[in-house]
């Protein structure tokens, strides 16, 4: 039995490595179509986010309809996979909904804005406050203030439940909300948005953070600053927990990368498919 | 020689090479695993010294602070205490499998505890975050339910079949003789089960357990439901924490590789494959010792 198991992973180990050097041949011979074709055919690479990866998934089908012979691949990895790749030259765009890791600077990476990507703290059902401040959030989320009794609710301790170091998600409120304090690591770490909802959804007492797209009935999503979240309350930057989700290019985007960049940011694009995958067009933005 | 004699020879030598293809492909591919992870997970002491990974419980790869002190402990301490309930339990119910249970019995508990082994470890996992955490937030009063109690409770139900299995095989083992001798020389069943059967096994025993174990270290999807998975240094058994493979689980897909923190999630994978090698060393030590010659 134990041998079995032992083999059935070697062979998994076996098939990944075998994929990530296929997915490595393919890397490089993508950039040279890129280069050499100055008009709109050849293969776009992309990796990163996984937020953004419905959204894309749909820029790409959309985007197929018009331009039949590009090539679009698209895979996940998390934001900071997404910028590293790309400033190796092993995809054309880098996906990331967080800004530029600082190491990565000198790089000569352009950005381009793709969508705005909103968030929701939610609580268990059975919490009996509907907003807090910006400071009482940033005291729960560091530890300085645990029950629930001290931001005006019932004698319950509170449980953080959110996402694990290396996730977008996180980096975005801890840099929107706790503007560089740190977290308490006294919470529970769940690996994606619905883990969350549901982890939240069963703990007596709990708070997190998710997606927009992923507040349900399972839960209740609370205030900030006493504003719900909504497109418009964005809009008119009452609303600001939100980042920008950002496709990373290495130098000026040229050719098929080009086009599908323009494309995703077009205003046809945007207006039909931002809202309704739970972004907020670009349009929609506050200035800054 | 006619053709047939021939061919058949051919046809041996064919078979031989491929026996021995497939055997070296087989030490090849646990080669290579094996010099893939070392490389990468020692590439974090370019950046990291070994005093801070392995002595420091400050995980915070923002900041440059990669200490695995956290993880080392939550994985030593899940599988300590689900060995101290899967153990005993595990032992008990291999000498009723082995030595009490009647044939019609037994010949449905064998089955059973091997349909036991096959359950994917992510229902385990499944059934512990939707029933265990919160029966054991509700019987014991405590915030979540989640960390190195629920974890070990569960891990202590998916070793038993590991242990029962190698347990009764070993008892099963012990020679009819030396338990007809104890009972003619007047001991009770008992005695001759604690006194004559238990040693006598024992070394099989302990395989079993060491397995278990092992299973229990390197159990990553049950675990990583119900553990918590902050790195924070359990005060309680009831304070979320973090293990080795769930640590690795849950940053994986996000953390570029080749950097620090992706180095220093395969150097946690290579403590898990050191820890895991050096039990089979174990088991293989004590599988070489007999209690007793005939």
């Amino acid at each position: 039995m134990k041998n079995l198991f032992k083999k059935t992973g070697l062979m998994a180990m076996a098939l990944v490595l075998g994929a990530g050097m296929l997915a490595g041949c393919g890397g490089t011979q993508d950039k040279k179509a890129a280069n050499s074709v100055a008009k709109v055919e050849g293969k776009v690479t992309a990796s990163g986010s996984t937020a953004l990866l419905p959204l894309l998934k749909v820029g790409q089908e959309e985007f197929y309809k018009l331009h039949d012979k590009v090539t679009v691949n698209l895979s996940g990895g998390g934001s900071f996979t997404g910028q590293k790749q790309v400033a190796s030259g092993s995809v054309d765009i880098g996906n990331s909904d967080v800004a530029l890791a600082s190491d990565l600077a000198g790089k000569g990476l352009v950005q381009h804005n793709l969508v705005g990507i909103p968030f929701v703290f939610i609580v268990n059902k059975d919490v009996n406050v509907d907003s807090l401040t910006d400071k009482q959030y940033v005291d729960i989320l560091t530890g300085k203030i645990n029950n629930w009794q001290e931001v005006g609710g019932k004698d319950q301790k509170i449980t953080i439940i959110h996402r694990a170091k290396s996730s977008g998600s996180r980096a975005t409120i801890a840099a929107v909300v706790l503007k560089g304090k740190e977290f308490t690591n006294d919470a529970i770490i769940q690996d994606s948005n619905g883990a969350v909802r549901s982890a939240i959804a069963t703990t007596p007492g709990a708070i997190g953070y998710v997606d927009a797209a992923y507040a349900d009935k399972s839960i209740k999503v609370l205030k900030f600053n006493g504003v719900a979240y909504s497109i418009q309350a964005v809009s008119e930057g009452k609303y600001p927990v939100y980042t920008t989700g950002r496709m990373f290019t290495k130098g000026e985007a040229k050719g098929a990368v080009k086009a599908f960049i323009d494309y995703v940011t077009s205003d046809a694009f945007q207006n039909k498919n931002v809202e309704s995958k739970g972004f907020i067009p670009l349009t929609k933005l506050p200035k800054k | 020689m006619n053709k047939y004699n021939i061919s058949r020879i051919r046809n041996n030598k064919l078979v031989y090479w491929l026996f021995i293809s497939a055997a070296s492909v087989l030490g090849l591919i646990i080669v290579a695993l094996l010099v893939f992870i070392s490389q990468q997970g020692l590439q974090t002491f370019r950046d990291v010294s070994p005093i801070e990974f392995f002595f420091s419980s400050n995980w915070n790869p923002d900041a440059n602070k990669f200490g695995a002190l956290i993880f080392i402990i939550g994985s030593l301490a899940v599988t300590v205490f689900s060995i101290l309930v899967g153990g005993p339990l595990g032992v008990l119910g291999a000498v009723f499998l082995a030595k009490l249970a009647p044939h019609w019995m037994r010949n449905i508990l064998q089955p059973a505890i091997n349909l036991y082994m096959a359950i994917p470890s992510v229902v385990y996992g499944f059934i512990g975050l939707t029933v265990i955490v919160p029966a054991v937030r509700n019987i014991f009063g405590v915030a979540s339910g989640f960390g190195i109690f629920t974890a070990s409770f569960i891990l202590a139900i998916m070793i038993l079949p590991t242990v029962i299995s190698i347990a009764a095989d070993a008892l099963m083992a012990v020679p009819k003789v030396l338990e007809e001798g104890s009972i003619a020389l007047g001991a009770t069943y008992w005695q001759t089960i604690w006194h004559i059967v238990l040693p006598t096994a024992l070394p099989g025993i302990i395989t079993g357990i060491v397995l278990g174990m092992a299973r229990a270290i390197g159990e990553t999807m049950a675990v990583q439901m119900v553990i918590g998975n902050t790195p924070q240094l359990a005060k309680s058994l009831f304070s979320p924490t973090s293990t080795l493979p769930s640590e690795i689980v849950v940053e994986m897909g996000n953390t570029p590789f080749g950097s620090a923190w992706g180095n220093s999630l395969f150097l946690m994978a290579l403590v898990l494959l050191i820890i895991s090698i050096l039990m089979i060393v174990i088991v293989r030590k004590i599988s070489a010792y007999k209690a007793v010659k005939i």
